[in-house]
């Protein structure tokens, strides 16, 4: 049974990792970078919450709307302030100041909220699901994330075939150039994407924080690498990657944890991420795009 | 025995086959020349014949040794060098810097040698040096050797990249077109320059190019590659006016 | 002809001259105020430090600017050659009684170790594209220093033991001493750091950098940097050189290690001196100084070292102004308008058109 357990618990914080990877994976697709500061997002949104619920004390769903909303436009003000400028620039140099907003952010928290661990309170309210006469116990926090992971993945889906704007953003990640003269707003679209992603990220800290609800300036900084190896691990680019490597990070590593060590969880997590990418770089569902020579 | 001997050369991309059963020899000395309309697969060729990509059919022989399926850097230094279609010159380094690159192989000391500045360093530095400048002086570049490479003109740009490429002491050239984006009087200078390589380097040299003087001007045969595969192949009069040849340039 | 000859051999010579030649000065002007009692106890106290920054600035640009791949756990180099070196230190202090000669050979090998583990990293994290070995070598940085910090190694009449758990598991005999004591790191390391022989280690540091640029293997390091396509097209060995700069790399971090562990009386393998944020530390140097700029980066890890001893505010949100400094540099360095701008107020630009206007009117 125990196993079972740790099953549905991997495959729920694999749920998050999903969500998480799944604003990596559009953002490298769309506007070829690796968002370095996209974990960090998580541990803001985190923060709004915990500000909203403990400090205001004001209804936790209230709480996790602000922190959409904030978290989207932080993400989008980013994007405008620190990578636009850099449209052209070499890959080190936006990797760089990537590096730069992620630290900033990580010392703006700690410089307001202060170096102690807070303790989130779980906005789920949903009581836990006891089966098998008592000897499964499935979390509340369970319940919600993994519909609702899903229900995102669904819905990304049909966004990203239907609208106009997911059309046009395919047709960005395929060649900017062709979706410039087919009259497709190259700015707007990415603007669209880091807003998407950063929306997820905050959905995805509610999740999180509440099943796991030690939060702090670095508390964003390992799900988000966590949810990178999992976008790479699925293969970056590509939204049902991002799901499936999600999950299967997040059983990898509860099964570690449970059975193998808990510090040695976090290793195993990057010998992953290495093996993916010395043997299948593109993961599970990436393609094959060859250099241009 | 021939320079290049390339025997049902072929490979896929996904669905697509890119290039099918290309054949061509090429003696030593000769001046080739490939062209076809956009897309016909010529640049994959080149990447066929310097490893960049490897086929899944065929064989390479370089003056008679199998080369087929070795990566790029085995087959430089089996003797082909290559230039590109988009210019790869090395932006941050000299002029004089990106010649010296060439000649990487050919002056060697070691890594020691060179932190150290052992006796081996000074040397070979300067025998580096003056080699370098020989080959600027053949394309005209010895003024601009201190210049940074990004910083020339897009003519001389090309003209540094043949002149690395001739660096590496190849015995075959592939000069992928050459002559683009240069006006009437530079072409010229290009032909002139590539018939002087010849004598001087004793090199044997393919190249793509899509401007029809040059190839009927210096080419002493013509390929024609078209959808990946042969369309002609001969001496230039009979295959520049080949009707199939015209056909696929300029459509019925 | 001949004349730019000279000056293109002897330019890594100019360049390590003056360096050579700053740091000397600032040397003797340091003694002399010693000397005369003129410095005070925090300036003595950051001159051994101001070399091994600069040091892990010049050895991280070499790996970041030179070969152009972006380093995020260049501090775990430094671990392995702090703690290499210090277990050797102290293990030897009664059998090596001779400072200069002990120390010596704790030099050699923290950097040797690093630049074992430099080479091992390396041969897995540089077949990656530049994203992915950024993630890998920060995994890289955390993963060696957790290990540090569990790592419990004693010595006794028996030989050396090892354990991952505790003190107790490595069952020395009576007169045994632990020297790695997991969590608790190495205490009481001989402080052979002195500021002179970390000056000289200075020195060479910039001399071997500047002159492994200058060279051959530099220059192949430099063009696959620049173009790797091309650099393969003319016969460069890709994994080679680019193992060659990792490895001296982290050598060099390495020796920095080594002065850094000698400097202090207890060693910790804790997160602020050996985790990320000293590796993004190094990186804002390299950043400030200059990617690719090697005196850049020795200034830049003088000034921003200096800068929070004296200065309260920088002090405060140091680790804030590190970011804002790396956001900042890269968009003054590769935004168009920040580079037209740049253009039209250069120096070099003011010059020329004064000299235009003097030919004009002339």
């Amino acid at each position: 049974m125990s196993f079972l357990s740790y099953l549905i618990k991997g495959i729920s914080l694999g749920s998050v990792y999903s969500i998480i990877a799944l604003g990596y994976t559009m953002v490298y697709g769309i506007a070829k970078m690796l968002n370095f500061a996209h974990g960090d997002i998580i541990m803001i949104g985190g923060f709004v919450i915990f500000t909203i619920t403990s400090t205001l004390g004001l209804n936790p769903f209230l709480a996790v709307l602000l922190s959409i909303l904030l978290c989207t436009l932080l993400g989008v003000v980013i994007e405008r302030i620190a990578y636009k400028p850099l449209r052209n620039a070499t890959s080190l140099a936006v990797l760089i100041t990537a590096i730069g907003v992620s630290y900033f952010l990580q010392n703006i928290a700690l410089l307001i909220f202060g170096a102690d661990t807070k303790s989130f309170t779980s906005v789920i309210t949903v009581p836990p699901l006891k089966l098998v006469g008592g000897n499964l116990a499935i979390s509340g926090e369970t319940l919600v994330t993994i519909p609702l992971c899903i229900i995102i993945m669904v819905a990304l889906t049909t966004f990203v075939k239907k609208s106009k704007t997911g059309r046009g953003m395919t047709a960005v990640s395929e060649d900017k150039e062709a979706a410039i003269l087919m009259g497709v707003n190259v700015n707007r679209t990415i603007t669209i994407t880091f807003a998407i992603g950063s929306a997820l990220a905050a959905v995805a800290s509610a999740l999180m924080f509440s099943s796991y609800p030690s939060l702090s300036s670095t508390s964003g900084a390992m799900p988000g690498i966590k949810a990178f190896v999992a976008a790479v691990f699925g293969g970056i680019g590509s939204i049902p990657g991002a799901m499936i490597g999600g999950i299967l990070l997040g059983v990898i590593e509860i099964l570690s944890r449970a059975y193998i060590s808990s510090q040695l969880a976090d290793a195993i997590v990057f010998f992953v991420l290495i093996l993916v990418l010395l043997v299948k770089p593109t993961g599970i569902l990436g393609k094959k795009i060859q250099e241009k020579v | 025995m021939a320079m290049l001997s390339v025997k049902n050369l072929g490979i896929s991309f996904g669905g697509l086959r890119a290039v099918d059963s290309f054949n061509i020899t090429i003696e030593k000395g000769e001046l080739y020349g490939l062209i076809g309309p956009n897309g016909a697969g010529k640049t994959t060729c080149f990447n066929l014949l310097t490893g960049v990509y490897k086929p899944d059919t065929g064989k390479i022989l370089l003056d008679g040794v199998d080369i087929t399926g070795r990566n790029t850097m085995e087959i430089n230094q089996a003797g082909i060098a290559r230039t590109f279609q988009n210019i790869r010159l090395f932006k941050n380094l000299s002029v004089l810097d990106n010649v010296k690159i060439g000649l990487h192989n050919s002056y060697k000391y070691s890594t020691a040698a060179g932190i150290l500045r052992l006796p081996s360093y000074f040397k070979t530095e300067k025998m580096m040096k003056e080699r370098a400048y020989d080959i600027l002086k053949v394309f005209g570049l010895e003024k601009e050797a201190a210049l940074l490479s990004a910083n020339l003109p897009y003519g001389k740009q090309r003209k540094l990249e043949i002149a690395r490429a001739l660096a590496t002491n190849p015995k075959l050239l592939l000069l992928d077109e050459p002559a683009a984006g240069m006006n009437p009087s530079e072409t010229e200078e290009l032909m002139e320059t590539i018939t002087l390589i010849r004598k001087k380097y004793d090199v044997t040299i393919l190249l793509i190019e899509h401007d029809m003087k040059l190839v009927s001007g210096i080419c002493e045969k013509i390929f024609v590659l078209n959808f990946g595969t042969e369309l002609a192949n001969g001496l230039p009069q009979e295959v520049l006016h080949n009707p199939e040849v015209i056909k696929a340039y300029l459509g019925e | 002809m001949k004349n730019t000859a000279k000056k293109q051999m002897s330019k890594s010579t100019r360049s390590n001259l003056i360096m050579t030649g700053a740091i000397v000065l600032v040397y003797i002007v340091s003694q002399i105020m010693i000397a005369g009692g003129a410095m005070s106890n925090l300036m003595k106290g950051l001159l051994v430090p101001l070399c091994y920054y600069s040091i892990l600035a010049v050895s991280l640009n070499l790996t970041v600017g030179i070969l152009g791949e972006l380093s995020l756990g260049h501090a775990g180099f430094m671990c392995i050659g702090a703690f290499t070196s210090a277990f050797f230190s102290k293990a030897t202090v009664s059998v090596i009684t001779n400072a200069g000669v002990r120390f010596t050979l704790a030099i050699l090998i923290g950097a040797c170790a690093a630049a074992l583990f430099g080479g091992l990293i390396g041969t897995v994290v540089l077949r990656l594209q530049g994203d992915y070995l950024a993630i890998v070598t920060l995994a890289f940085g955390e993963i060696i220093k957790n290990v540090v910090n569990a790592l419990f190694i004693g010595i006794d009449s028996n030989g050396i033991h090892f354990s991952m758990k505790d003190a107790m598991a490595l069952n020395l005999s009576e007169d045994g001493k632990i020297i790695v004591n997991g969590p608790r790191g190495i205490t009481g390391t001989p402080k052979d750091a002195t500021f002179t022989i970390a000056a000289l280690l200075l020195i060479l540091t910039f001399v071997i950098v500047t002159n492994l640029v200058n060279s051959r293997s530099g220059r192949a390091i430099m063009a696959i940097r620049d173009n790797r396509i091309a650099a393969e097209s003319v016969g460069i060995h890709i994994t080679k050189y680019k193992i060659l700069a990792f490895t001296i790399s982290a050598a060099l971090a390495g020796v920095a290690g080594v002065l850094y562990a000698h400097n202090i009386s207890t060693l910790i393998a804790a997160p602020k001196n050996f985790g990320y944020n000293m590796s993004i530390m190094i990186l804002v140097f390299v950043v400030l100084g200059g990617i690719g700029n090697l005196k850049g980066s020795v200034i830049a890890a003088v000034v921003l070292t200096m800068l929070p001893e004296y200065l309260r505010f920088m002090q405060d949100y140091r680790m804030l102004i590190y970011a804002v400094i790396l956001i900042v540099m890269m968009i003054f360095n590769w935004n168009p308008k920040c580079i037209t701008w740049r253009k039209n107020h250069s120096l070099q630009g003011y010059f020329a058109r004064l000299t235009k206007k003097t030919k004009k009117e002339a």
